[in-house]
């Protein structure tokens, strides 16, 4: 250590000053740290994710606080912050878990308590795998029978419009594949820097992506007064303001929505392709949610089908790639971060180029691969365990859907509280109407509105929303997104305190 | 590439380069010299657009996402391991199916730690405790040991609603990240661990390129510059290139068993600092593609080299239960650290990382691994914290697993004994593999082998004729990707170049894994020794 008596300008250096690390004390030179907030990556420091932010560090407290015997007006607290159905009591597939129980042990191949279907797709799976072991790499693409297998599940669902195994992705969860799509896509500086259109409200896994890439953000509102329905004049107008700074290259479309819960109409589908060809824009599709739709009238329709049933002149055009996961649905297995990608129409080069870079994480975790296998491919009516899994999937469905209705009754029932159906997905996104008093006193405290109301709401009741500026919205109104997956009795109470707090609060900042 | 593909392309670049002309700012990243583009001004494809939009159809349209316009640091990533040698090994293996003659019958793919691919059979108690975390029915089954329906029990009651499918935190299950800072103190000799220091990761990986990610600030002069070893694992390569940060490469030793020099270091960080600002030191111990073991003299020095020159510490420890040569040991960077007493101790900033995939474990596809940091700043944890929140959680399977690597069956527990066994069984087939393949290889002339003392591979140093390399420079090739090729080609052995890994100038290598079993693996040694002797004649 002789360095102290001699400067070097380094870069180091010239950034903190000379004087900046050479303090010397006990023969040994005073350090700076490496990595502070100063000289860390500035894009991961514009990183928001509300889902996970403050309010579910505070929840995460309260917990303890419970647990170590401290007092509160509430004994549990209540997470409805987060699409996590089975953490709020929703039971796993059985079909789905004896599967990956004989993948993961196959030893139990011999046991005579696995239905036979169980036995032959476990067989399936492990032969597929390199040395007949879930716990071997697989190709970074994602084990090719099981890509064969979503490929036919797609042209089911599409009515017969033909999906490329080639063109499947499997991925860690569907949030690393819209990441590495968005990453692709990420390019120029200044003016030509891609500009990606979210909508607002939005999933903030956008947001914070684009902000880790350095992508520039382009918000476009979907209508409120509307059930949350995507406007196209609302697409021009974001997208002419967005080419005065940058270069739109991008469209992300979340359908059924996330946190607004709207289901796209045909219609609006074949819109947005349009106005997507018209404009050069690459189609993101983020269609997790696709068996989550409740509402009378409302189907899913998939953008890869609209796309293709519009005609060559759309269908060998547009670029889109679409995402899916394990996590939603009737499944809810997030904890498996499965899901996977399509892509169409996209460049030969580019797709070798996304082929490279999925490589460098070597492979999705090959478990989430495996369980996503037996979603595309689940029991058919003549297999032994059909029955079962029709059950199982339809109670689930139909008590998301008895929950969507409920919450949207009692919500709306709140004075102050107005709140669109829940058409799909597993969340509503009321509006919340704050008094200026509370507004006011929010800013003192130097808190969004809305966070200041569900700060307090989690303080006084334990129930853990999301405010609605950690997903996006008008300036002015004030939103929360709460899940409707507790159990029914359970949502019910959730409800019943929120009309309570809800009320109590108007009266006590009015 | 058809007419109407080809303009395509052309309305695209005019499109950029009339962006170009308005904004009066150069592109300089993005522009990757395209074929046609001195053939075709702007102008004239503007004339195409024109006339293509007269049928009164859509405006002709090229595509949004073109290696042109995509992101420039993305195309600079390599990663060999998974590289050209290995798409061609997969065609082969397409090709034996549908019945197409080769002068072998199966790919041996020695190219990547794969064991269970290779034939490794998992851990019994391993697998028995994910069976019972996946469907807990199964704990009423009496075929399962007691301690394996503990685990799972304790792992289950961590997880939300009692499910492996529930999201966790981010940071990884908190009874997990616990059992992990208890295995880590007792690996380190009773140095504390804390848990809030330990993240779970998508294998260690996804723990590497985010603490990179962290790091990489700055533009010109001030960019972060990474120093890694040559060779190295190509992730760091791949990363540093992804987030366009600086690599800056040190040699390391080869003539010493590929023993690190701080002399070495020394020069290329002063080499770095004329261009990039050095912030990270990345180690590999054992070495991944080299296979050296660490003295603790040398990790003491590379410590201390770290303090006096201001780097951030990154210690890849995945293989730190790989070690065979005798009189090697593993010293994690931690322990070192600490025991060099608090002047160090209170001050480096340490990453380290480990993983389900390697050591007797081998399991890869579960994606399990975890890093523990050091000495990091709380504001900077702070945001990493944040960071990967935005990917809502590891796998869980992965964490599970991991929880039980860490917190395997202790004495006195029904499945110690046949744990134990499989333990050793494993780690000692592979020290007489590691032992198999240095001493074939190094009876081969031409081919010089370094001692295996840990890790899973070797990486020998081949001699190639003048005649080969100047074949292997006419075709494109790096020499030994073309020796590579034509080795998989006529045997069906699949290896990496060591151009993938990196080397010293006129040197070249490749990258073996010891992983396939005994028999196969001598099989394999004496088809490479018959080839390179063939090769060797053919081009002299």
């Amino acid at each position: 250590m002789t360095k102290s008596n001699q400067i070097r300008f380094t870069p180091e250096i010239l950034r903190k000053g000379i004087h900046g690390d050479t303090m010397t004390e006990n023969g040994c030179e005073y350090r700076e740290r490496v990595l502070t907030m100063d000289t860390m990556n500035p894009n991961v420091k514009r990183v928001e994710y509300a889902v996970r932010g403050p309010i579910v560090q505070r929840a995460v407290q309260i917990e303890r606080e419970l647990k170590m015997g401290i007092k509160k007006p509430f004994t549990e607290v209540i997470r409805a912050n987060i699409g996590d159905c089975h953490a709020m009591g929703q039971k796993p597939i059985t079909f789905f878990r004896q599967v990956l129980a004989l993948c993961s042990y196959p030893d139990l191949l011999e046991d005579g308590k696995f239905p036979e279907d169980a036995k032959s797709r476990a067989r399936r799976i492990l032969q597929a795998c390199g040395g007949g072991s879930l716990g071997a790499y697989s190709t970074s693409q994602g084990i090719e029978m099981i890509r064969q297998d979503i490929a036919r599940y797609i042209e089911r669902r599409d009515g017969g419009i033909t999906c490329d195994p080639d063109n499947i992705y499997l991925s860690t969860g569907a949030s690393d594949a819209i990441v590495t799509m968005l990453k692709l896509l990420v390019s120029g500086e200044g003016m030509s820097r891609t500009g990606v259109m979210i909508s607002i409200p939005q999933y903030p896994l956008y947001s914070a992506t684009l902000a880790e890439l350095g992508a520039v953000q382009i918000s476009y509102y979907l209508d409120e007064d509307n059930c949350w329905s995507l406007d196209i004049s609302e697409l021009r107008r974001a997208l002419q303001e967005a080419k005065k700074h940058c270069s739109p290259r991008a469209l992300c479309i979340i359908n059924p929505g996330n946190p607004t819960g709207q289901v796209q109409s045909r219609q609006c589908i074949e819109g947005v392709i349009r106005f997507a060809a018209a404009e050069k824009l690459f189609l993101m599709a983020d269609e997790v949610y696709q068996d989550n739709v409740y509402a009378d009238g409302c189907k899913f329709h998939s953008f890869k089908k609209v796309l293709f049933e519009m005609g060559l002149e759309y269908s060998e055009k547009v670029e889109l790639a679409s995402f899916h996961s394990t996590s939603k649905c009737y499944m809810g297995e997030c904890g498996f971060r499965g899901g996977y990608m399509e892509v169409v129409n996209l460049d030969p080069e580019v797709k070798v180029q996304l082929t490279k870079l999925v490589s460098v994480r070597l492979c999705p975790p090959v478990p989430g691969q495996a369980l996503l296998d037996v979603v595309v491919n689940p029991p058919q009516p003549d297999e032994p365990s059909y029955d079962t899994f029709i059950k199982e999937r339809t109670d689930t469905l139909a008590t998301l859907a008895e929950k969507a209705n409920m919450t949207q009754e009692i919500l709306n029932q709140v004075p102050g509280i107005k709140c669109n159906p829940v058409q799909g997905a597993m969340y509503t996104f009321p509006r919340i109407h704050l008094p200026p008093k509370a507004i006011l006193e929010a800013k003192e405290k130097e808190q969004t509105p809305d966070m200041f109301y569900c700060m307090k709401l989690l303080e006084e009741t334990g129930i853990c929303l999301v405010p609605g500026s950690g997903f996006g919205q008008r300036d002015g109104t004030y939103h929360f997104r709460m899940t409707i997956l507790p159990p029914k009795e359970k949502l019910k109470i959730v409800l019943a305190k929120i009309k309570e707090f809800h009320q109590h609060f108007m009266a006590q900042y009015s | 590439m058809s007419i109407s593909e080809c303009t395509m392309c052309l309305l695209s670049i005019s499109e950029d380069q009339n962006r170009v002309l308005l904004n009066f700012s150069p592109l300089p990243s993005l522009s990757s010299p395209h074929r046609n583009r001195s053939a075709f001004p702007a102008a004239q494809g503007e004339h195409l657009h024109q006339k293509m939009s007269e049928n009164g159809a859509l405006p002709l349209r090229g595509k949004v996402l073109t290696v042109d316009t995509m992101n420039a640091n993305v195309k600079k990533v390599d990663y060999a391991v998974r590289g050209p040698i290995v798409q061609r090994a997969v065609q082969i293996e397409k090709e034996l199916k549908e019945g197409v003659k080769k002068p072998f019958e199966e790919v041996i793919k020695a190219n990547i730690g794969d064991a269970h691919a290779m034939g490794q059979r998992p851990i019994t108690f391993f697998r028995q405790v994910m069976a019972l975390c996946t469907y807990p029915q199964l704990l009423d089954d009496n075929k399962f040991p007691e301690d394996a329906k503990n685990r799972a029990r304790r792992i289950l009651q961590s997880c939300g609603g009692n499910s492996i499918g529930a999201y966790t935190t981010s940071q990884g299950i908190d009874c997990v990240r616990h059992d992990v800072a208890n295995y880590i103190q007792r690996r380190d000799g009773g140095i504390p661990s804390d848990p809030d220091n330990i993240y779970l990761t998508t294998g260690a990986s996804d723990g590497i390129v985010t603490i990179l990610k962290l790091l990489t600030a700055g533009e010109g002069r001030t960019r972060t510059g990474v120093m890694i070893s040559i060779p190295q694992y190509p992730l760091y390569s791949a990363s540093i290139a992804e987030l366009g940060a600086v690599q800056i490469n040190y040699y390391l030793n080869e003539e010493k068993c590929w023993s690190l020099d701080i002399s070495e270091l020394q020069r290329s960080l002063q080499a770095a600092r004329e261009h990039c600002d050095p912030r990270v030191l990345c180690i590999i111990n054992p070495g991944n593609p080299t296979g050296q073991v660490q003295s603790r003299q040398c990790i003491e020095d590379v410590i201390r080299f770290a303090v006096k020159e201001n780097l951030f510490l990154m210690a890849d420890e995945v293989y730190q239960d790989n070690v065979y040569a005798e009189g090697c040991e593993f010293h994690s960077f931690k322990k070192v650290l600490f025991e060099m007493g608090p002047e160090y101790s209170s001050k480096v900033e340490l990453a380290s990382f480990h993983s389900t995939s390697k050591c007797y474990m081998g399991e890869c596809g579960f994606r399990g691994g975890y890093m523990e940091v050091i000495n990091m700043d709380p504001e900077v944890k702070a945001q990493l914290t944040k960071l990967v929140s935005v990917r809502l959680c590891p796998p869980a399977p992965g964490q599970a697993l991991m929880d039980l690597v860490v917190n395997s069956p202790q004495p006195g527990e029904p499945s110690y004994q046949t744990f134990i066994k499989e333990r050793t069984d494993v780690l000692s087939a592979l020290a007489e593999k590691a032992k198999l393949t240095e001493e074939i290889l190094n009876t081969v002339p031409g081919i010089s082998c370094n001692p295996v003392q840990g890790a899973m591979y070797s990486f020998p140093r081949i001699t190639l004729p003048e005649r080969a390399i100047n074949e292997a420079k006419a075709k494109g090739q790096a020499p030994d990707m073309f020796y590579c090729m034509k080795l998989l080609e006529e045997t069906g052995i699949c290896l990496v170049p060591g151009s993938g890994f990196g080397q010293r100038e006129g040197t070249y290598h490749f990258r073996m894994t010891i992983l396939p079993p005994t028999d196969k693996l001598k099989i394999m040694l004496n088809k490479l020794k018959e080839f390179h002797q063939k090769f060797t004649q053919q081009y002299s």
